[in-house]
């Protein structure tokens, strides 16, 4: 089994014949060794998109050891906390290693980070990062999550320019997964009919909407009433 | 009933004679194809990128979220992201352009049925009487030789057929039309009311062609989710396709659609008529011909500067319509510069669908006067801001700015999810879109050292802005500082300066390039007559915005649209009185 297998079997509980097998019900009972799915993705690719979108997906970039160093600090950076879910609850890491075949400039900055906090760790404690202890992993990262941002991005030290990645990577790819946009709360991306910011919120940020641009507005009750006018212009239905 | 491009693929080599062919599905294409086969013409339509219709679940992107793209919308593939509907951009594999050193052009080319109107802005403001006749005002440019009252009445007919919400507000340069209601304004947009008007910059229910309002029959109102640069599968926003064609096809209009084919050359006849297209079918790769009595060009600006330029014959030397060489010449795009702000009154919000229609429910037209000004014409503002839908880069430098309150930047744990709650709707961004002058200088022309992957020679683009654009881009950004300051914001990103000619894009950048084959009386100077017809070939039109003599501070796309229809019913005249 590839690395690539282990981690989905991890996060998928295996996956059999086509037939997703949670890690809590029993292997039926003719299971072969799990044949891992691509993860298909419909959103009006055209062919020629769908076909390199199917490479990335086949290709595999971190190692097994990084894979894990890199799932790790995921966690630190946004840990699940009672009924809050996590960034491993969100399979950020895997979005991380798709984006970084993506956007292969962030190749050098990750892979070399990720070097960095193990280099930096064995300096400190002997361990590699991931074998060391939450209050070991945070005094390394206490030391590089605070950039100096009067200092421009990109004369940043490296691995400073490396966990701000990794924040930015891990915060977007837990609020674009489903679980972070429901614990944002965002409420669009549905069919509704807009009239306006409600009351409260008008009164919380102070501001109201005054009665002569209201009355230019549309009146959604005759949203389905066939549009016509004068000859001047003036919309009389 | 839309059919499948595919049944539209075979190889056309029989000796059909269309009355006319029109290269290009974009707006200009699309009115000219609705107003042409309603006439009872027969028209070919040729597109050089595949059908599209939104309608169809397998190109629709409208209403998926984030997640169900690996990259989570990010722009490493189309440009605007990848949940925007335009196939192509400012780079398309195969299909390179050059620049000459030390000038810069940027050249989007959406290669689909419909083109650039299946993803663009739908900001649909008319050219006002001033537009028209710019040189009159301030000495600059030329004057279109036509004006407002010959472009109103099909203005009017735009709005009535296609749809788009306002106000009449009796400006003078901005002109009332038929409009369908608009939505409210969103709560930022309210901030931006509030900011704008204490600095006595006016502001106004935007122009934007969606329906909120039913139309007809055969489109959907809209349902707010935000996303027109998705293209809408109810056609409650306007797209050359589905307001266009579409109903065409649908009213038994005799329409040929030859999709994916690539016009290379306008052929001609030993009296300089034009006698039909060459075209490359992209699939098998070979050239084809096609016949027509009437070639419509409006594959945009520059496509139709190329193709004109590629129409080398012994009657054309110099490229068709180029006895002028003016063909290429005068190409000029909108200014434009951005500048986002931080508005600690919008922290903290409670959240709702604000998704609105796709863009902004206010503007700002050009409101001063240019006498007390350092640089000629004017801008318009836009505006972004809300709770916004996350995509990819949503949650980046999630607490920056904890800088403003004295609070530590950065750092791990929970404490970010309060900070990404906390600054969630914050941020607003303001956008300038001005006129530029229109410079003979500026130019695109055939670099005879390369070809496209089917063999066509390629565009050359010289372009630079002059002191005119970049005095008025500096404005913006006062302009924009003083609004955001008036908001209680704080502008982010500092002040472009100097050495960045003060943040103005690139040229091409604002996608509203125009002029290649401009407009006017003299055919020393111009390439089409006030009917958009060559003056070298009476059987060629160009209905994109190539004939532009000026393009306003306004989107060319409702000008494009009226003068398309106004060209169109003189083509129908002109065949009738058998002049072409």
């Amino acid at each position: 089994m590839d690395r690539r297998k282990s981690l989905k079997s991890i996060l998928l509980g295996g996956v059999a014949g086509g037939l997703a097998v949670h890690g809590c019900s029993p292997k039926p009972e003719n299971a072969t060794e799990p044949v891992v799915e691509i993860k298909k993705y419909s959103y009006g690719r055209t062919p020629k998109e769908q076909k390199a979108i199917e490479k990335l997906l086949s290709e595999t970039f971190f190692n097994e050891h990084e894979m894990n160093t890199l799932s790790t600090l995921c966690n630190l950076i946004l840990p699940a906390e009672g009924e809050l879910k996590g960034a491993l609850d969100a399979e950020v890491p895997d979005f991380i290693e798709f984006m970084v075949k993506d956007i292969p400039e962030y190749q050098p900055t990750l892979r070399g980070g990720l070097m960095w906090l193990d280099h930096k760790c064995g300096t400190e404690f002997n361990l590699l990062f991931n074998a060391a202890t939450e209050e070991q992993q945070k005094s390394i990262l206490d030391g590089i999550a605070f950039p100096d941002i009067s200092v421009p991005e990109a004369e940043r030290p490296l691995e400073i320019q490396f966990f701000s990645l990794m924040r930015n990577l891990t915060l977007t790819g837990y609020y674009t997964s489903k679980l972070g946009i429901e614990e944002l709360d965002y409420k669009g991306n549905s069919p509704n009919v807009w009239d306006g910011v409600p009351e409260d919120v008008l009164a919380q940020h102070g501001v109201s909407y005054d009665e002569e641009w209201l009355a230019k507005c549309v009146d959604q009750s005759k949203r389905g009433v066939l549009a016509e006018w004068d000859d001047d212009g003036k919309l009389i239905t | 009933m839309l059919v499948k491009y595919d049944q539209y693929m075979q190889i056309i080599e029989n000796s059909t004679v269309y009355d006319v062919i029109i290269v290009g599905s974009g707006a200009g294409g699309g009115m000219a194809t609705k107003i042409l086969s309603e006439a009872g013409l027969k028209v070919a339509v040729v597109e050089a990128g595949p059908f599209f219709d939104p309608a169809d679940p397998e190109q629709m992107t409208q209403l998926k979220w984030p997640y169900e793209s690996p990259r989570r919308g990010a722009s490493t593939v189309r440009p605007f992201g990848d949940f925007d509907t335009a196939y192509g951009g400012w780079e398309i594999e195969g299909e390179p352009y050059t620049k000459e050193e030390g000038t810069d052009f940027l050249w989007f080319r959406s290669r689909m049925l419909g083109g650039r109107t299946n993803h663009w802005g739908r900001i649909s403001l008319r050219f006002g009487p001033k537009d028209f006749k710019r040189k009159n005002h301030d000495g600059l440019g030329d004057n279109w030789p036509i004006g407002y009252e010959d472009v109103k009445p099909y203005y009017d007919k735009v709005d009535k057929l296609i749809g788009v919400f306002g106000t009449n507000e009796g400006l003078p340069n901005d002109p009332d039309g038929f409009f369908l209601p608009p939505p409210k304004p969103r709560l930022h947009e309210l901030f931006y009311i509030k900011g704008a008007r204490k600095s006595n910059i006016p502001v106004y229910p935007s122009r934007m062609s969606m329906l909120t309002k039913k139309i007809n029959n055969d489109r959907g109102v809209c349902f707010y989710c935000g996303q027109c640069s998705r293209a809408c599968q109810v056609y409650a926003d306007f797209s050359a396709g589905t307001c266009l064609i579409f109903p065409a096809q649908k009213s038994g209009g005799q329409i040929d659609l030859f999709v994916n084919c690539m016009v290379r050359e306008v052929t001609t006849d030993e009296e300089g008529r034009a006698t039909g297209v060459s075209y490359i079918n992209k699939e098998d790769r070979r050239e084809y011909k096609l016949k027509g009595k009437v070639v419509v060009l409006a594959a945009s600006a520059c496509s139709s500067a190329r193709i004109l330029l590629n129409s080398k014959s012994s009657q054309h030397p110099n490229g068709l319509g180029n006895s002028s060489n003016i063909v290429g010449r005068y190409l000029h795009d909108s200014t434009g510069t951005n500048r986002m702000g931080f508005v600690p009154d919008l922290m903290n919000r409670k959240t709702y669908n604000e998704d609105g229609v796709g863009g902004m429910h206010v503007y700002t037209p050009w409101w001063l006067e240019n006498e007390k000004l350092d640089f000629p014409r004017g801008y318009h503002i836009e505006m972004w801001g809300g709770l916004g839908m996350p995509s990819y880069g949503f949650g980046f430098n999630a607490n920056d700015f904890n800088s403003f309150f004295g609070l530590p930047v950065g750092g791990y744990g929970n404490s970010l999810r309060k900070d990404v709650k906390k600054y969630y709707g914050s941020v607003i961004g303001l956008a300038g879109r001005g006129e530029s002058i229109p410079q003979k200088d500026n130019y695109c022309e055939i670099d005879p050292t390369k070809v496209d992957e089917f063999g066509v020679p390629i565009l050359k683009f010289n372009y630079k802005w002059t002191d005119h654009e970049i005095k008025q881009v500096k404005h913006m950004h006062d302009t924009f500082e003083e609004v955001i300051h008036n908001m209680g914001g704080e502008p982010l990103g500092g002040k472009p300066g100097k050495d960045t000619n003060y943040g103005i894009l690139v040229p091409g950048e604002i996608i509203h390039e125009v002029g290649t084959t401009r407009m006017g009386d003299d055919k020393k100077t111009s390439v089409v007559n006030s009917h958009q017809q060559l003056h070298d070939a009476k059987n060629v039109f160009v209905v994109d915005a190539g004939p532009f003599v000026s393009q306003a501070d306004k989107n060319p796309t409702w000008t494009i649209l009226a003068l398309s229809w106004r060209t169109s019913d003189y083509i129908v005249e002109q065949l009738k009185q058998q002049n072409i």
